[in-house]
């Protein structure tokens, strides 16, 4: 089966959170001045320009707050995939991430806006991990 | 009612009828719309002094395009924000033309995504180009664009209670429009629609389902196509051909995915207050709202942040005959047939701006009596991830 498009190195930003991704970590960044959250990750805070910023782990626990089930995808990858949802997370830590819901029978009814979610991590042959989230 | 400052009008407009092109390049598409619009506006190739382009036909555009075309242009703008360009080309070229740097400024857009079998709007997205932070943080999970769109549907839907056939009736209305556009026919045509008529609510939720919530029939085409526009100052303006199309007033904005942000909301809420505030007027006064509609979701997300309703109300704004132009509540919407059933090349903003022209001087094949105000509204790049909007408000003396 063909593979997910996978991100792209070099790409100084992003480097670190998929690092972590190879332990399972799920990471993103605060600003110890003001206790913004950044994400998605970079070196500076869009909030300020600061490139003080501190590296946290999250837990991985959050809630759906939007979503849709792709039915078509002519990328290889997904096409075999069947009907699959692409979804923003909200983390309790305060970042959102672009994500997909995992671990339903059927995406079209049993994912709803509102709905705890878990981090579950999907590992890919480049040695990254993808974090997913299938219902908590 | 308008005490607005006429510095420049639309003097000239030209759409590309053809909406499948094989064989013809973007750069021969410019180029014969321009030919076309300034023979509109009564102006010489050689009267253009200021070039504006969205970068959708050559690289390095502000030089590659001023050869290619054979102009000497005092002003070069390639803003390229996506389908929403050429309302900021519309802005800047004002403004230009208002500290007179230019006085013919011109506007013009080509393409063959149709023709190119472009996947724009369920290709896989991702793996192209350099790469970046906000790619390496997409790419893996498969969002088609359609999808992202869909994802603003369902927000939308949960917050405000917006329904599937609320968003079909403005695809209803856009076909009505039309079917009595003969390009939007012939389009339809060409691109092998089914069912080339006028269509029902329940036509649009019985078409198959591209990305929940969002139906075939919610989503625009993927045509070839293009146009331009002549912007010129009140001096030149004066002896041009037809009715001078005043810019009376111009907005500007992004906006992108942020934590706790609101996706219900796009840059329509920053752009529009701008634009309404320059020009004098409040969007209960305008006759034509000429809406980008990539999507059923993206028209009536921007009615509702152009102030047409309040946020939330966009539902039960757009239900039953408001929108038709024959209905005598204002505004009349997208009455060439939208980028859902009459020209959608990809970036579809320049069209927005011919059909509201169209309309002000009485040319429209769904005329509203006496429309003297037009707002047109492009949105450029994604609506869940990061989009551009740009207002422009347009007046007939």
């Amino acid at each position: 089966m063909a593979s997910r498009p996978q991100p792209r190195f070099p790409e100084p930003d992003t480097q670190p959170f998929w690092d972590a991704t190879r332990e399972h970590r799920l990471t993103y960044q605060v600003d110890p001045a003001t206790g913004d959250v950044i994400f998605f990750p970079r070196r500076h805070s869009p909030y300020t320009g600061t490139t003080n910023l501190e590296v946290r782990e999250s837990k991985g626990m959050g809630t759906v707050y939007t979503y849709s089930v792709v039915r078509l995808n002519r990328h290889p990858a997904f096409a075999a995939l069947g009907p699959y949802a692409v979804a923003y997370v909200d983390l309790d830590e305060g970042f959102r991430i672009l994500t997909n819901i995992v671990g339903v029978a059927d995406p079209v009814k049993d994912v709803k806006i509102g709905m705890r979610v878990k981090l579950k991590w999907e590992d890919q042959e480049s040695g990254i991990a993808l974090p997913m989230f299938e219902p908590a | 009612m308008v005490s607005q400052k006429r510095d420049a009008a639309i003097v000239g407009i030209h759409e590309y009828p053809r909406r499948k092109a094989p064989g013809v390049t973007p750069l021969q598409i410019k180029v014969e719309c321009a030919a076309r619009a300034l023979e509109d506006a009564g102006l010489k190739w050689s009267d253009v002094d200021g070039l504006y382009d969205a970068q959708d036909g050559a690289g390095m555009a502000g030089l590659n395009l001023a050869e290619y075309f054979g102009f000497k242009p005092n002003v070069i703008d390639t803003t390229a924000v996506g389908g929403s360009s050429y309302e900021f080309h519309t802005s800047h070229a004002r403004r230009d033309i208002a500290a007179g740097k230019c006085k013919v400024a011109l506007l013009t857009y080509g393409s063959t995504a149709h023709s190119d079998s472009r996947a724009i709007g369920t290709g896989g997205m991702g793996g192209l180009g350099a790469p970046g932070p906000i790619s390496n943080m997409q790419d893996p999970w498969g969002m088609t664009l359609i999808s992202n769109y869909a994802m603003v549907a369902h927000r939308h839907f949960h917050q405000y209670g917006t329904t599937s056939a609320q968003l079909a009736n403005i695809s209803r209305i856009t076909r009505a429009h039309a079917m009595r556009n003969p390009q939007a026919v012939q389009a339809m045509t060409d691109l092998l629609y089914e069912n080339i008529r006028e269509i029902t609510i329940e036509d649009v939720l019985g078409s198959r389902m591209v990305a929940d919530p969002l139906h075939l029939l919610d989503c625009c085409m993927v045509s070839d196509g293009g146009g331009a526009v002549v912007i010129a100052s009140a001096d030149v303006a004066r002896d041009t051909k037809k009715t001078p199309v005043w810019v009376i007033g111009t907005g500007e904005a992004t906006k992108y995915s942020e934590n706790k942000g609101d996706l219900t909301t796009s840059a329509g809420a920053q752009s529009a207050p701008v634009a309404f505030g320059e020009a004098g007027v409040r969007p209960q006064e305008i006759d034509i709202a000429m809406i980008y509609d990539s999507f059923t979701i993206t028209v009536l997300t921007i009615l509702e942040d152009l102030g047409f309703c309040k946020k939330g109300e966009g539902g039960a704004f757009v239900e039953g005959e408001r929108l038709h132009f024959k209905s005598p509540l204002k505004p009349t919407l997208n009455t060439d047939g939208g980028g859902l059933s009459s020209n959608h090349p990809g970036m579809r903003g320049i069209f927005l701006l011919l059909e509201s022209v169209r309309q002000l001087r009485g040319e429209s094949t769904s005329q509203v009596d006496g429309a003297r105000l037009a707002v047109a509204h492009g949105n450029g790049g994604m609506l869940a991830t990061s989009h551009t909007g740009g207002t422009i408000i347009l007046a007939r003396d």
